[in-house]
Order: C-alpha cells, then sequence, then structure tokens
C-alpha cells in the first residue's frame, strides 16, 4: 500500500464534558474519492477539521504519504496540501475572485506591495483552465452559488493540494452544476488528488466515490467498497438498525380545492403561475435553483409583493399584503434556510415554538407558562424532538431537529396549508424519514403541503403531483403515474 | 461569443486599472459624488465667496482634522468594528502635549512625539482588548472615550493649559510656500498612506476580508488579532494627529476639544458608502463624505446660518444621503 496518501488513526477529540470522536480512523489513497458518511454530530466534520488544522488533535496519529505528520494551525494543513471546502462557502464578499483565490497567500512585488498583476493572470489561467467564462476581476457577491463553490475549488487546486475535503459541495447546486462539479472531480482525480467527499446525498455516493467510510458517535463503523454496497446496507451502519421504510407515504384520494393561485406574475421573476392544491395531497414543486420556486411561495405568503394574479382559499379570492394576511388565513412557510430566516438560534425550543401563538396563552399581560409548557411538550412529544428540554438553547440541536422546531411553530398556527421549501436540506436521514412520517401524518390529518424540493428521489416518492418550475413559469404539472427523474429534469430544463 | 464578451471584460478592466483607478473612483462614487456637485453649486450660487481659492483651501483645512479622524475609523468600520475613542483621545495628547511644552519647557518635537505615543498607546489598549477579547468594539471604545476623556480633566482639573510657542503653533496654522495649510499637507501624506494601505497591501485586503466573512479569513490563515490590533493603533495614532493639530491652532491643550468629533468621523464614512457591517467601503469615498459635512458647515457659516440651525442641517443631509445611497446600492 505504498500509495496511501493520508492515513488518520485513533484518532480523539473532546470538547469540554464530550467526545466528539473516539478512536477514529481513516484512509485516502491517491487518486480515490472517498467518501465519509454518517449522521449529523457523527464527527465527520470535527474529524475533517483536525485535518485541516482548525481543531488541534487529542490522541491519534496521522500520516501523510507514510510520514507521521503534526498539524497544528491552517498553515501547517496547507503546507501538507491539505484544503478544505466547506459546507457554508467561505468566500469574502466585496473582494474579487483573483483576491479570494490567493487569500493569505498573497504575491508580492519587490516593493512588499500586493503584486496584483500576477495575482489576477495566475487566477485568470484557473479559470480558464476550467473553462468558466469568468474574469478574475469579478467580485464575489456578483457571483451565483455554483460560481462561488466553483472558485473554492479553484483555490483549492491552486494551493497544489493532495488532499480535498468537500464538505456537502451539492447542497446548493442544481444538477447541471452538479455534474459539472463531478467533472471537476474526475479530472482532479486523474491528476492522483485525493478527495474526501462528505454529502447525505446517496446517489451521489454511487455516482463518485471509489470507498465509503461510515462514522457513528464519534467512532467508525467501517469502510466499504462502493461497488459492493447499497444504500440500504449504508443507512444501517449510518443509523446502527435497519430504516425498512424510508419514504413513509400512504396515499389517499386527495378532497376538493383548499388554494387557487391564479396567473400570478412578479416582473422579472415569476410569470403567470397558476395551481391548484387539493385538501390532504403533496404537491412537489420541482425545478433549478433560480426557477422562481421558492419566490414563488414568499408571495403567496406576502412576504414579496406581486404585479398581477389572484390567490384564492377555497374558493374565495382573499387579499395577501403581508405574512399575517397570510397565517390568518390559514398559510404557514417553513423557509429552506431555517438558521438565516426561520429560528431564533440563541432562544430555546420553547420560545422558538410558542412565538407565533403567545396570543393564546396570554391573560392581560402575562404569559401562562402552565398552558405554554403543554403545548411546547405536546410538539416535541409528536415530533420526537430530541432535546434534553424545552429550555435548550435551539443553536445547540442537530439539523433535523432545528428542523422539527421550525415545523412545530408553524404547526402551531394550524394551518390548512403548511408551505415547506427544502424541508430535509442539511438533515441527516434518521431525521429525514421522521420528517416524511410527520408530513404523512399531517396530510391524513387534512393539512395540504406543498414541498419545494431539489431532491428529486424525495420529490418522487412523497408527492402526490409535481409541479415543474423553468425561468418563472410552471412549465407543468405531473401526475403521480408521470413521475421519473428524467422526465422531470426535461421540464426543469425548459422542455416541453 | 460568450468568449469574445470575456476577452472585452478583460480588456475592460485592464483598462480600469491603467486609468489609475480613476474611472473606478467616479463609477464607485458616482451617487454622493453628484450630491458633492450640486452641494457646491448651489452653495456657490448663492455665495459669491464659495468658490475662491481661499475658501477652498479654508474648507479643506477645516475638514482634514475630520478626514485624519475618518480615515482610520473607514478602516475599522471595514474590518466591523467601529472606535468612539477617538474624540477623547484628541483631548488627551493635546493636554499632554501642551502640558510637556507650557509647563514643563520640554522641546516641541518632543511633546509632539509625546502626544502620539498617548494616541498609540490608547488605540493599542482599544486594538487589544478588542482582539484578545468578546466586548464588543462598541463597549470598548466606550470605555475608553470615557476614561480618555476623564484623563484629560484630571490633567488640567478642567482647565486649558495655554501654550506660548511659535514653532508649535506652525503645526497647525502654517503655510508651506505660503499657500498650502500645513494640516492640508499633513492630509494628502496620510491620505496617500492610507490609500496605498487599503488598496495594495496584504493588510489593507485582510481587513476587507476580515470585516466580509470573519470565518473565511480565519481558515485562509490570516492573524486576525494583528489585523485588528493595527487598525485600532493606527486609529489612535490620526486621533493623536488631530489632537496635536487642534491643539496648536487653538494655542492650548483643551480637555474639552475634539468633543463628538468621533460622531463627525463615523458621519463622513457611512456618508462615503462604506457598509457599517463591514466587508464594504472605499477611501475615496470617506473623503467625499468628509468633504460634504465640510462644505455644508461652510456654506452655512457663509450663509449666515446660525450654528445651532446647522446641527439640524447636518443631521437631514446625513440622513437623506445614506437614504439615497442604499436606495442607489439596491437597484444597482
Amino acid at each position: 500500500m505504498s500509495d496511501k496518501l493520508l492515513e488518520m488513526s485513533g484518532v480523539s477529540k473532546r470538547f469540554p464534558g464530550v467526545y466528539a470522536l473516539k478512536g477514529a480512523n481513516f484512509e485516502l489513497k491517491s487518486g480515490e474519492v472517498h467518501a465519509l458518511l454518517g449522521e449529523n454530530g457523527a464527527g465527520k466534520s470535527t474529524l475533517m477539521k483536525i485535518l485541516g488544522g482548525i481543531y488541534s488533535i487529542d490522541e491519534g496519529k496521522i500520516f501523510i504519504e507514510g510520514q507521521e505528520s503534526q498539524i497544528h494551525g491552517v498553515k501547517d494543513a496547507q503546507k501538507y496540501g491539505i484544503s478544505l471546502i466547506h459546507q457554508e462557502i467561505s468566500l469574502v464578499p466585496y473582494l474579487s475572485i483573483a483576491e479570494n483565490i490567493y487569500l493569505g497567500r498573497e504575491p508580492l512585488t519587490k516593493t512588499g506591495f500586493i503584486d496584483k498583476k500576477t495575482m489576477v493572470g495566475q487566477a485568470q489561467k484557473f479559470l480558464d483552465e476550467f473553462d468558466l467564462g469568468l474574469s478574475a476581476n469579478m467580485l464575489i457577491h456578483q457571483l451565483n452559488v455554483a460560481q462561488q463553490q466553483m472558485v473554492e475549488i479553484i483555490k483549492a487546486v491552486s494551493f497544489r493540494a493532495k488532499i480535498i475535503v468537500m464538505d456537502e459541495p451539492t447542497s446548493s447546486l442544481t444538477d447541471k452544476e452538479v455534474e459539472f462539479l463531478f467533472q471537476t472531480i474526475r479530472s482532479l482525480k486523474a491528476q492522483g488528488v485525493g478527495i474526501i467527499y462528505i454529502s447525505h446525498r446517496m446517489n451521489e455516493l454511487f455516482e463518485i466515490t471509489d470507498r465509503i467510510t461510515i462514522m457513528r458517535d464519534g467512532t467508525y463503523i467501517g469502510t466499504v467498497q462502493t461497488k459492493e454496497t447499497t444504500q440500504e446496507e449504508l443507512i444501517g451502519m449510518m443509523v446502527g438498525r435497519e430504516l425498512t421504510n424510508y419514504y413513509v407515504r400512504e396515499f389517499l384520494p386527495p378532497g376538493d380545492c383548499v388554494l387557487q393561485v391564479r396567473n400570478l406574475s412578479r416582473k422579472g421573476v415569476l410569470e403567470k403561475a397558476s395551481f391548484e392544491l387539493m385538501k390532504g395531497e403533496i404537491l412537489g414543486f420541482s425545478g433549478l435553483v433560480g426557477a422562481g420556486r421558492s419566490e414563488l411561495m414568499k408571495c403567496i405568503f406576502g412576504l414579496d409583493s406581486f404585479d398581477q394574479g389572484e390567490v384564492l382559499i377555497n374558493g374565495e379570492k382573499i387579499k395577501i399584503k403581508n405574512p399575517n394576511d397570510a397565517i390568518k388565513h390559514g398559510i404557514a412557510y417553513v423557509t429552506e434556510n431555517r438558521k438565516e430566516e426561520g429560528l431564533f438560534l440563541i432562544q430555546s425550543v420553547q420560545y422558538n415554538i410558542t412565538i407565533k401563538i403567545l396570543h393564546e396563552f396570554i391573560r392581560f399581560f402575562r404569559v401562562r407558562s402552565k398552558y405554554e409548557n403543554t403545548e411546547t411538550n405536546q410538539y416535541i412529544q409528536e415530533l420526537s424532538i430530541k432535546t434534553p428540554s424545552p429550555d435548550q438553547e435551539v443553536k445547540n440541536l442537530s439539523g433535523g431537529n432545528q428542523q422539527k422546531v421550525l415545523i412545530s411553530r408553524w404547526l402551531a398556527t394550524k394551518p390548512k396549508v403548511l408551505i415547506l421549501d427544502e424541508p430535509t436540506r442539511g438533515v441527516d436521514v434518521g431525521a429525514k424519514a421522521e420528517i416524511y412520517s410527520i408530513m404523512n401524518r399531517l396530510v391524513k390529518e387534512g393539512v395540504s403541503i406543498i414541498m419545494v424540493s431539489s431532491d428529486l428521489p424525495e420529490v418522487i416518492n412523497m408527492s402526490n403531483r409535481v409541479a415543474v418550475m423553468y425561468k418563472g413559469r410552471i412549465q407543468t404539472i405531473l401526475p403521480k403515474d408521470r413521475f421519473s427523474q428524467e422526465t422531470i429534469m426535461h421540464f426543469a430544463t425548459g422542455g416541453n | 461569443m460568450s468568449q469574445l464578451s470575456l476577452q472585452e471584460k478583460r480588456k475592460d478592466s485592464a483598462l480600469l486599472q491603467l486609468g489609475g483607478g480613476v474611472k473606478e473612483f467616479v463609477r464607485d462614487n458616482m451617487g454622493i459624488l453628484i450630491g458633492f456637485l450640486v452641494l457646491c453649486i448651489i452653495i456657490s450660487i448663492v455665495n459669491s465667496s464659495f468658490l475662491t481659492a481661499n475658501n477652498l483651501l479654508n474648507v479643506l483645512r477645516q475638514t482634514s482634522t475630520n478626514l485624519y479622524l475618518a480615515l482610520a475609523m473607514t478602516m475599522i468600520i471595514i474590518l466591523g468594528g467601529i472606535d468612539l475613542s477617538v474624540g477623547s483621545i484628541m483631548a488627551v495628547v493635546g493636554v499632554v502635549t501642551s502640558s510637556l511644552i507650557a509647563l514643563f519647557g520640554a522641546p516641541v518635537l518632543v511633546a509632539v512625539a509625546a502626544g502620539l505615543a498617548v494616541g498609540v498607546l490608547f488605540g493599542a489598549l482599544n486594538g487589544y482588548v478588542v482582539a484578545t477579547t468578546v466586548i464588543p468594539p462598541f463597549i470598548v471604545t466606550l470605555a475608553t472615550m470615557n476614561i480618555a476623556r476623564g484623563a484629560a480633566y484630571v490633567l488640567t482639573d478642567g482647565k486649558p493649559i495655554r501654550v506660548m510657542s511659535d514653532s508649535f503653533n506652525f503645526i497647525g496654522s502654517g503655510y508651506i510656500g505660503g499657500v498650502l495649510p500645513t494640516p492640508v499637507l499633513y492630509l494628502v501624506i496620510l491620505l496617500i498612506i492610507c490609500y496605498l494601505i487599503m488598496n495594495k497591501t496584504k493588510l489593507g485586503r485582510y481587513m476587507y476580508a476580515v470585516g466580509g466573512n470573519a470565518e473565511a479569513a480565519k481558515f485562509s490563515g490570516i492573524n486576525i488579532k494583528r489585523i485588528k490590533l493595527f487598525a485600532y493603533t493606527f486609529s489612535g495614532l490620526m486621533a493623536a494627529v488631530a489632537g496635536i493639530v487642534l491643539a496648536s491652532r487653538m494655542f492650548s491643550g483643551q480637555p474639552t476639544a475634539g468633543n463628538g468629533a468621533e460622531l463627525d468621523a463615523i458621519a463622513a464614512v457611512v456618508l462615503g458608502g462604506t457598509s457599517m457591517t463591514g466587508g464594504y467601503g472605499r477611501i475615496g469615498g470617506t473623503v467625499i463624505g468628509a468633504l460634504i459635512i465640510g462644505v455644508l458647515s461652510n456654506g452655512l457659516n457663509l450663509m449666515g446660518v446660525s450654528s445651532f440651525w446647522q446641527y439640524i442641517v447636518k443631521g437631514i443631509v446625513i440622513m437623506v444621503a445614506v437614504y439615497a445611497d442604499v436606495i442607489k446600492r439596491k437597484r444597482g
């Protein structure tokens, strides 16, 4: 095994009170794409942050190309050719592409000033190599998410990185962009670069990786050859039990039309969007990023105004000028950005769940905590939110449980129409299945759900019908018997 | 097709660089530049003595003290911080310098050096606490603002310290070659230094990085603490320069000097389009922002508007200008 690029063995890391990692192992060969798989909190990110020099190691050894190596900081990691691409884009918005690529190691002129010409020239060479059609002088905030992701990758490549860690690189990319990313990964692979790939999306793992290492609760569970495993086996290893039914869904005949949207238009964003939502159905919304799905939902919920069109609830035309109007008519909207637009992170679970219904508990000026506690506990139980207590700060919860808290807040308003925007983004497999079963229960109880999602298997397995959007228009609404990834992608890319 | 337009785009940006950034400067500050010119035109129509070389130099001289502070404030705000202590540092520096000359007979150069050192010390204290603790910059500098102001009162027992020294007086009131006021000369030098720092050096680049995305800066191996320490120390130094120039012009170190100066500096920075949340801003914008404030008060003086009313006008102008700028940015 001379081509072993990286070996981490017996790695442990303690945070006050808890073991984040306990004797974790990992190895990577050159030219290999090796996935690191595990639920949130399994220790993947901690392990990678140790490799990247962001956390220090408590116990264990790291060998790079057979040599035992000490990584004491970001600069050390860079020296060893290790480059991390983070889940959240870590670029500086008002600096140019070139400035971001060379951040922290700018070429200097003899007089000690930044050698802008060399820097821009070099960066441009990389950009052209990847055939991106971008100028190195463009500012990061002018780029879309996929382009920013590519800049991150170029940054890694420009370090002559031998080991590149990609943490959920596709979470905000469209399928086309993912394909481009995979091409890039394949060409890096051909150059002998080792890639550590972290993702929750199973189909991606099967497409791009060679081996998969599974972690659980900070420990090493096992490593499998991608070709020789199945999704069921992987999920079983991750959660430590067999998940028999992942997509929980019983289809019942839907009822009457609850929500009707007619010719909704907003200049430059939406064009004559019309659809109907039936009682007790899940209507999926598919499309590429920027197709106008979230924008449409924001108009219906009164967050954005629209120029033309109307919204009807139970056949009656309603006026929605702000979210309060929408809430009064029984519409609830669970945002796709739960941390930025949804949760009050430094407040408690209880605070977050009851914020929209406080008026129900208030007599005169006093919030009657007895009633508030009852309500909170009910949701914690019903949605099995894993929290030590209702007073726990939401920021300390895992992504899946945060999502459940946010959903609880909206369920508490007793909505008739529940809009879920990317309900399982950044949520681990176990919690995903739980969210699906919550959705299933809700539609059985007569709630109607609109689910905006970029996860095609999820859309296909959970929806009664799927609306596909393209450039602000609803391209088609597919019935269940026409569901397939190919058909949806065909319409999502502008086909008829 | 796209290849072609790309090449054009690149040529375009190369041209911009050749143009010495003038085009870039105009483009970045279009809105506020127009506002500034309109203001100048209105004032020169109302009062013919505005547009004379003498008066314009006068405006520049009056603006320069504010600009010393505002240049450093731009760096700190880009960095995502704030420095409320500069006005008080001006006072304590002025008092120390004046006392050394008037009470201890120290040579002017020594007194000035000591004054600058006091400013640097206060700035470094700000920087050290901001960089190494989690106390927000607003609170840290609010505290040093009080400490510095208090020190100025304690040292003087609340009374101004008169200085009778021609060479000290020359520092703030002299003319180079009989035309160029000394404060304006300092301003030009400091402006060049700040421009170079912000646009040509790693240091400036890192300030944008820390203010724009501190995590990214950390992951790029940038020493955030050192950058903060530098910016606040530099701000202390600039406050010291302002304090000495002011003391020199007033023939005295006054414990009340520079009262509210930090707010004028912040106003200039904000008028110049720098984002209060950090990560974005330009030195050039701050210069125009300070000039707007300077020209405005000069114009109102020429028109004989009372200084009480001037506060109200200044407040309205700041609010309208910043609002217009926000609207413009949203559209652009």
